[in-house]
């Protein structure tokens, strides 16, 4: 029995280095191409430490794409989407999980029934909508369909209503208003569901490539998956800039992902479960 | 004038919704009621349009692009989700035995594509997938086994792109059944283990039935992803070395948003385009239905 432990386990190791080889080949093939030379990138064999290393690459896709406005662009729209859902959410979630009003069962199944519906269906209405308001090629026009996320409600509501009603009637029997025992009583806790939101929030937004391939047209208000599409679309049989612009692109965010690796994760088992 | 208390939790309830309400009517439910408003008109030459009741829907259903993106949409979700469920559980299994060591790290590193942005990824894959200089390619010769066009190739494009949607997905499906593993007592497991079941037993008999609404959880969140799959295709269809049409070649990797896209957004086709979004809103509110049954358990976790 023992020897065939042995043998599961030298099993399951090989297996899950094979995975990871895998799972790391397409990166560090980038990586590696990101300094060669357009002819080193091309030849069969493949190299995978550079002969002529060189950072050739980054200077010309740096000179030729305007990397820094795509991340600005990216953040910005990252802001004003998540500060949206964090506040309608977490607003509409406390109202759906504590108060009784007439109208609450419909908006509430309003609400819950849009989850079904697929963006593409959305998606010509609004760009008429933000044709007509002029908002096309702004940043406000990338981000504006996603300011409300059924999905955020639903999550901050399952949390809410697992806070003791009594506290707020505590409150309120202390004379506090209700602003102040949304601040003081429901926000603190749920400051976990807050950042888990807020986390799988950024996740999709920042791969968003859709809507903005439709609502963007120029460098104004191009995200990076948006930027990336149209330089390879320019460029495209440059390989070689080409990793470089992916490194440039992927690199920060792994970065982030590796200092927060562990809200990161919650985050995303966080939503997955109570979803 | 002073108000009931009932008056009073109505007024505010309705000041909280406020900003949700009005932003949820502007971005929700007009452009739903809009959309089918435009599913019934269709598009003449000059922009001008004319009310045609459900021809547009009619016209859909005898189009064989219609039809073919559809099957394209459905063989791509056959091939991914199930390859995403069988090889993110195998992962999960593996990194549940306590006593396996790196734990962390073989977790941080099958989670990095969840992180990796989609369209630097795709177009990374899209030259390992080259015919001639590709990686992949170098490989399968090394191993003596045939060399196909990929993305070149109408038979073989539409694959190389599952093998990217899986890449980019087990992650985040590990995660999640690793989350639903820790949820399973040690005490079941060692009962069973006292009682001489094998690990095959105990898998069978203890940890699938246990696992059961995460996996059903995580086929259905995979599922409406896959139906409505459209940067993966699409970057590695056009551009590259010659910039190709959005769902080629030959419209053989044309899923069912790109045919929705290129009839809204290159053709402007805007009415007919919007009765195919239609018929993809049925097909996922179909598949939502069919969770609710399978899970009891629709709003309390």
């Amino acid at each position: 029995m023992k020897g065939a432990d042995y043998v599961l386990k030298v099993l399951v190791y090989f297996s899950l280095a094979i995975g990871v080889v895998i799972m790391l080949l397409p990166l560090v093939w980038m990586f590696s191409a990101s300094f060669k030379p357009l002819g080193e990138v091309m030849r069969t064999p493949p190299t995978w430490i550079p002969l002529q290393p060189t950072v050739n690459n980054y200077k010309e896709v740096f000179r030729q794409v305007p990397f820094a406005k795509y991340y600005l662009n990216s953040v910005i729209v990252a802001i004003i989407v998540i500060g949206s859902v964090l506040i309608t959410s977490s607003l509409a979630a406390y109202v759906f999980a504590k108060f009784e009003f007439p109208g609450k069962q419909i908006w509430f199944f309003l609400i819950l029934s849009s989850l079904m519906v697929p963006f593409q269906v959305r998606m010509i209405p609004l760009y008429r909508i933000s044709v007509s308001m002029g908002i096309t090629d702004t940043l406000f026009g990338v981000s504006f369909p996603w300011l409300v996320d059924a999905f955020g409600i639903f999550l901050m509501r399952q949390f809410i209503i697992t806070i003791p009603t009594e506290l707020i009637e505590v409150a309120r029997i202390d004379g506090a208003s209700e602003p102040l025992i949304f601040w003081r009583v429901i926000l603190p806790n749920c400051k976990q569901a807050l950042s888990a939101l807020a986390i799988f929030t950024f996740a999709w937004n920042w791969e968003e490539f859709l809507w903005p391939l439709i609502a963007s047209n120029s460098n104004a208000s191009r995200t990076i998956p948006i930027g990336l599409q149209s330089f390879a679309e320019q460029y495209g049989s440059n390989v070689h800039w080409q990793m470089a612009g992916a490194v440039v692109a992927i690199v920060p965010l792994l970065l982030v992902f590796m200092l927060l690796e562990k809200q990161f994760v919650e985050g995303i088992t966080m939503t997955g479960l109570k979803g | 004038m002073r108000l009931s208390s009932s008056q009073r939790e109505t007024l505010w309830a309705y000041i909280f919704l406020i900003p949700t309400l009005v932003l949820f009517g502007f971005i929700v439910l007009y452009p739903f009621i809009y959309a089918f408003y435009l599913s019934l008109l269709e598009w003449g030459i000059f922009g001008n349009s004319t009310y045609t009741g459900l021809r547009n829907y009619a016209d859909m259903l005898k189009d064989n692009l219609f039809w073919k993106s559809i099957g394209i949409t459905l063989h791509w979700t056959a091939g991914v989700v199930p390859g995403i469920i069988a090889i993110s559980l195998l992962i999960a299994l593996a990194l549940n035995i306590p006593t396996l060591k790196l734990k962390g790290t073989f977790r941080t590193i099958y989670f990095i594509p969840v992180v990796t942005n989609m369209v630097a990824a795709s177009f990374v894959w899209r030259w390992l997938f080259e015919p001639t200089f590709g990686v992949v390619n170098y490989f399968l010769g090394l191993l003596g086994l045939p060399e196909p066009g990929w993305l070149a190739s109408t038979k073989w494009a539409l694959p190389a792109m599952m093998v990217v949607g899986i890449w980019k997905q087990i992650g985040f499906a590990m995660v999640i059944f690793l989350a639903g593993l820790q949820t399973i007592p040690k005490e079941i497991k060692e009962a069973a283990r006292i009682d001489g079941a094998s690990r095959w037993q105990e898998f069978c008999r203890i940890v699938l039935p246990l696992l059961n609404p995460t996996i059903v959880f995580v086929a259905v969140m995979l599922v409406i992803n896959a139906l409505r799959v459209f940067t993966i295709p699409y970057v590695m269809s056009a551009g590259g070395f010659t910039y190709g049409v959005p769902g080629g070649p030959l419209n053989s990797t044309r899923v069912f948003v790109i045919h929705i896209y290129d009839l809204g957004f290159r053709q402007f086709n805007i009415g007919y385009a919007s009765a195919n979004a239609f018929a993809l809103l049925l097909l996922i509110m179909s598949v939502t239905i069919i969770q609710m049954k399978l899970i009891e358990r629709p709003f309390e976790y």
